[in-house]
């Protein structure tokens, strides 16, 4: 799949968002003022610039809100709503800490699961494709809920919670690109059953519709890049898990905590990009691309 | 609404004959010159007379070999275009309704005023039938020329889709898969019509027909006792040149 860097940077930020506003919600003893302010205002910053980057790629972003009217059947839509709810109510939340010093209790857990629902939305996106193998998965909601925690409690300062969940969510990576490898395969699809012609014999793409490219080409048969996947894939590990994990080991000072968030983004950024080059869907069969 | 329904009065759709298909892409151009300039927006080219150009079609023809384990490979030329899935998936990804499968005729179609052009549609199709226009900004699909096949104002051999219309070679055909006696449906009975990639559970309504046996080539022509050599052995001068070469 063609590696949009609109999306890349709205499931990236929006994720770490999402997840650092969970933390706060659950918080037992939250900040206020302007402290609250400043960890609300990352928050935000992070959920809501991670949206509107989205809106960015679509074709008629002046028609962006129809997308709030499906949430019975589409997980685009639910995420949409999902979002606004979880902002409106973590909004609410925050008000109140950070104007009035008082902790709305059940509107912070409220907030909290929102927040957690549209990460889940998001990543249901994706699994729900049965065109994409690779993303078509169990796995794929769990890889995005556990980076988007453990982003979050980074960027909310809590040490021993962020490396533990970091580790687990490096694990859950390492597992997914091991599955995704074989998926294509399993998957059953093959030039033979998109042409049914397989029982005939070998098929083979012999031309192409036309000489040029083409939208399906462009959007859905990214191949660039595929060679350098493994040092990617090592690269994204590193940065994602290894780097801030050290960094948190050493004792606490704000500027190795900032780095490790640096390094943190930077690793999840890295990953989120292969997540899509190395995403196969199967109209590639058509083109002989596979 | 994005919700597929639960079943279709009609389900209209085509019969592709992979044997007689030609190739010559007849369709692919009627199909982008009566869609261009009716129903919805235009379909765009983008650098059409320069060094990279690309343009949005409903209809695109492909071309395998296919290879058997013994005896020459096989060209099939492999139109493809919108099947008009009865469990489509790119009806229930779409967020804004958009998207959205007749209840009368079973044709999936595309409200171009309630697109948003998020390409998500696109990314659940698994043939690749829906392309984005780059210019308009919405997802363009094959719409089995809803504008043709109702409209009255044609002569009534034109209300079919154009690809239909047009194909010189008679590989197309249009028609009710509900109906058990209509020509589609006995075609695909007789020839044993087929699903492509149905293990992606997409229960598409058009069907392809596989292209029949080809003659053997050690099959033996019934021309054949009319063509044998008149003589094996060359006789007289040949004959002579024919062993003298060969003591050489």
């Amino acid at each position: 799949m063609h590696p949009a860097p609109s999306i890349i940077a709205f499931t990236t930020f929006s994720g770490l968002g999402f997840g650092l506003l969970f933390w706060l919600g659950i918080d037992a003893t939250p900040p206020t003022g302007w402290v609250a302010f400043v960890f609300f205002f990352i928050g935000f910053a992070m959920a809501v610039g991670g949206l509107a980057a989205s809106a960015k790629h679509l074709g008629r972003p002046e028609r962006a809100l129809k997308a709030f009217t499906q949430w019975r059947s589409s997980w685009l839509s639910r995420e949409a709503c999902c979002a606004v709810a979880a902002l409106v109510t973590m909004g609410l939340y925050a008000a109140g800490l950070v104007f009035a010093g008082y902790d709305l209790v059940p509107l912070g857990w409220l907030g909290a699961a929102l927040s957690l629902l549209t990460v889940l939305t998001t990543s249901m996106i994706y699994a729900q494709l049965k065109t994409v193998p690779r993303w078509h998965s169990v796995w794929t909601p769990p890889l995005f809920l556990s980076l988007s925690l453990a982003g979050g409690a980074l960027l909310s300062g809590r040490v021993t919670v962020a490396m533990s969940l970091m580790l687990i969510a490096g694990a859950l990576q390492v597992w997914w690109w091991y599955r995704g490898d074989k998926a294509l395969g399993q998957s059953g699809t093959t030039l033979g059953t998109a042409t049914g012609l397989g029982g005939r014999g070998t098929v083979r793409a012999f031309e192409p519709p036309h000489t040029g490219s083409n939208y399906l080409l462009r959007e859905m048969v990214y191949v660039v890049a595929r060679r350098h996947a493994l040092k990617l894939r090592i690269i994204a590990l590193v940065f994602m898990v290894v780097v801030p994990v050290a960094l948190l080991l050493a004792p606490f000072h704000h500027i190795t905590a900032l780095l490790a968030v640096l390094s943190h983004v930077a690793g999840v950024l890295t990953a989120r990009w292969l997540f899509f080059a190395e995403a196969e869907h199967v109209v590639g069969l058509y083109y002989g691309k596979r | 609404m994005t919700d597929l329904p639960a079943s279709t009065t009609r389900k209209l759709g085509l019969v592709i004959d992979l044997d007689t298909c030609v190739g010559c892409q007849a369709c692919v151009i009627s199909c982008k010159g009566w869609n261009t300039e009716n129903h919805g927006a235009p379909l765009s080219d983008q650098d059409p007379y320069g060094p990279d150009p690309s343009g949005t079609f409903l209809n695109r023809v492909h071309s395998y070999e296919v290879q058997p384990d013994t005896g020459p490979a096989q060209l099939i030329h492999f139109p493809k275009s919108c099947l008009h899935c009865e469990n489509a998936p790119c009806v229930t990804v779409c967020p804004t309704g958009a998207s959205y499968k007749r209840t009368e005729d079973g044709v999936v179609l595309v409200n171009e005023k309630d697109c948003i052009g998020c390409g998500l549609c696109a990314w659940a199709c698994p043939y690749g039938a829906r392309e984005m226009d780059a210019a308009e900004g919405v997802m363009k699909k094959c719409t089995l020329c809803v504008d043709r096949i109702y409209n009255e104002n044609l002569p009534e051999e034109d209300r079919t889709p154009a690809c239909v219309r047009t194909c010189p070679s008679n590989a197309r055909h249009f028609g009710d898969f509900s109906d058990p006696e209509s020509q589609v449906s006995q075609l695909v009975r007789e020839r044993g019509g087929m699903d492509i990639m149905p293990e992606q559970g997409t229960q598409p309504v058009n069907k392809y027909l596989p292209p029949r046996p080809r003659d053997d080539w050690a099959d033996t022509s019934v021309l054949a006792p009319y063509l044998t050599p008149v003589a094996e052995e060359p006789r007289g001068f040949l004959g002579w040149l024919d062993k003298a070469l060969d003591k050489i």
